[in-house]
């Protein structure tokens, strides 16, 4: 069953604030804020966010994906939602 | 005739008997005149003791007239002068005295116990005095089989070594004097300048204030140690006293355009600022011209093992958008500088001519490794630092070598993390360290913030993100209130290691 937008964002954002975030003002993680190339999500944090996906919304994502769609909040949110949508 | 530091006193004594050679910390001063005829007490009084060419002799003592007395007086008996900080560890002070095998020790009074309950008794011998230069005596001290050094030997100064103990930089006259020349040359100094004396006398940019002041008959006026770590009390000083040349390592000088309330005081006398040990973060030195405008400022850079052998004139104006340290600049005329070409068109700096030392006291393997030899069979020092040329052929600063790590494959200079960083509006003082534990490297960034301000992590790896690429990113961010330094004023990243570790 397909997730709605804001819950999922909800979702993830508590999942990263909580992980890597801690202590951190949620104020500054924005839908925009650069995960991946902003520094805050090393290799290692991906993974952890990819099995957190797994693991909650049952999406699998491919290699390219992982490159390419972790990017920030929004990205992370709309990739969810089309993986969901094709399951 | 070979050439001495002390015959620069003989000169200035000559020329200008009644100038004021030296202003102690408390204001009271001392002519070429009457400072010539203490150091020739304290030089007969160790020649009388059977001190001469071939001795060394420590001072264990803070600053003082005296204290610099002392050290001409040694010179003009035949012998070197080993200068150790007087806050240091008894236990590094007395390694120091003991691996160079001083013969005596011109101590402070009130150190004297100190110093003495360092050695066994049987090597603790007299403790002599000479009626008018109170506040230190000398203490004398016995070794057996005592090594003799080269005649031309007038300092040896000890750095610290990145492992274990110190070592002793072997600097002869014709080394210190060829430096010397090269900044009468270059600063033109004049007998009406008054010198700063900011640094210690272990530290070698102490070489140029005393010995470039005596020889143009200036006057040198020292800042104790208390002062001189100050930011406001210095900053008055410096104008109280009228400086005309000031040098020092720039973190002072950072400090003082932060904390020293430096726009309440009056500066016309101030000629030239001369810097080096290392880099001058752009944003103070920005700030610092805004204050200090009508002086020439110069950006000097040498080794304790070569004192200065390159520099670079600031421009008078700093662009607005400008981030990045200033060059090291080009080779002072008294040396010779190359680039051991490496990867990347980057390479190690290194150096060969006058002022280069004779190496390391009694290491002569370590001495020999600190070369590098030429396919003429020529001897360069290699200062362990990395350079790149620009465009203007002025060598640019990357860092030290050792401080280079690889992370994934890619070169990583310490140093480039702690530029960018600098970069900060709200980063006062940043250095950088990497650990390696289990092929796992750590680095971590040791931050002080203005009014102990938490950066938000989100927004500080963002800003790196934006400076820096993705592998340089440090992977902690540890606050301290300020960075601690050594007795020489630079960052201390062996305490920051252990804070590490």
């Amino acid at each position: 069953m397909a997730t709605n937008t804001q819950t999922i964002k909800d979702t993830v954002k508590n999942y990263l604030m909580t992980e890597f975030l801690p202590g951190e003002d949620p104020n500054d993680l924005t839908d925009t804020t650069p995960l991946v190339t902003g520094g805050i999500l090393d290799s290692i944090s991906t993974f952890k966010l990819v099995g957190f996906l797994h693991s909650k919304f049952d999406v699998k994502l491919n290699a390219n994906e992982i490159a390419n769609h972790l990017n920030t909040l929004n990205d992370i949110t709309d990739i969810v939602q089309a993986k969901q949508g094709v399951a | 005739m070979t050439r001495r530091l002390e015959n620069l006193l003989g000169d200035a004594h000559q020329l200008y008997p009644d100038r004021v050679a030296i202003e102690g910390p408390d204001e009271q001063s001392v002519s070429y005149g009457k400072f010539a005829g203490a150091v020739a007490k304290i030089a007969a009084l160790l020649q009388a003791q059977g001190i001469g060419n071939g001795d060394r002799v420590g001072i264990y003592a803070h600053k003082s007239i005296n204290t610099v007395a002392a050290m001409f007086g040694i010179m003009t008996a035949g012998a070197a002068y080993v200068p150790v900080d007087p806050d240091a560890p008894i236990r590094r002070n007395a390694y120091i005295f003991s691996d160079c095998q001083v013969k005596a020790v011109w101590a402070e009074d009130r150190l004297l116990s100190r110093l003495q309950g360092a050695f066994p008794a049987e090597q603790v011998g007299r403790v002599l005095r000479i009626d008018d230069v109170s506040g230190i005596c000398l203490q004398e001290i016995q070794f057996p089989d005592t090594v003799r050094s080269d005649d031309h030997l007038a300092y040896i100064l000890y750095t610290s070594g990145s492992t274990g103990q110190p070592k002793g930089v072997m600097i002869s006259h014709e080394n210190a004097l060829s430096f010397v020349d090269w900044c009468s040359d270059t600063f033109q100094p004049m007998p009406e300048d008054r010198f700063s004396s900011h640094a210690p006398f272990h530290f070698d940019l102490s070489i140029l204030d005393l010995y470039v002041s005596f020889k143009h008959g200036a006057t040198l006026v020292l800042i104790d140690e208390v002062t001189a770590k100050q930011p406001a009390p210095l900053a008055a000083f410096i104008a109280d006293r009228r400086i005309t040349v000031w040098y020092s390592a720039p973190s002072i000088l950072s400090m003082m355009t932060q904390f020293g309330c430096m726009e309440t005081h009056n500066y016309d006398a101030l000629r030239l600022v001369l810097f080096a040990g290392e880099v001058f973060p752009v944003k103070y030195l920005r700030s610092l011209k805004q204050i200090w405008q009508q002086a020439r400022y110069f950006n000097l850079y040498g080794p304790t093992e070569t004192n200065v052998c390159t520099y670079h004139e600031i421009p008078a104006d700093i662009p607005f958008e400008r981030n990045e340290p200033y060059p090291i600049g080009k080779s002072c005329s008294h040396v010779d500088c190359q680039m051991l070409t490496g990867e990347d068109g980057s390479g190690e700096l290194v150096v060969r001519g006058a002022s280069v030392m004779n190496g390391y006291w009694r290491l002569p393997e370590r001495s020999a490794k600190s070369y590098h030899i030429d396919d003429k069979g020529a001897a360069w020092y290699k200062t362990g630092d990395l350079v790149q040329i620009d465009t203007a052929g002025d060598f640019i600063f990357l860092g030290r070598l050792d401080r280079m790590v690889k992370r994934r494959g890619y070169r990583i200079e310490l140093g480039e993390i702690e530029a960018a960083l600098y970069r900060h509006p709200a980063i006062l003082e940043v250095a950088v360290v990497a650990e390696s534990v289990d092929e796992e490297l750590t680095i971590t960034a040791f931050i002080s913030t203005a009014a102990e301000e938490k950066l938000s992590l989100i927004k500080l790896k963002q800003f790196c993100a934006d400076h820096l690429p993705l592998y340089m990113m440090p992977d902690r961010f540890n606050y301290l209130d300020g960075l601690p330094k050594t007795s020489t004023g630079k960052v201390d990243y062996q305490q920051l290691s252990l804070q590490e570790a």
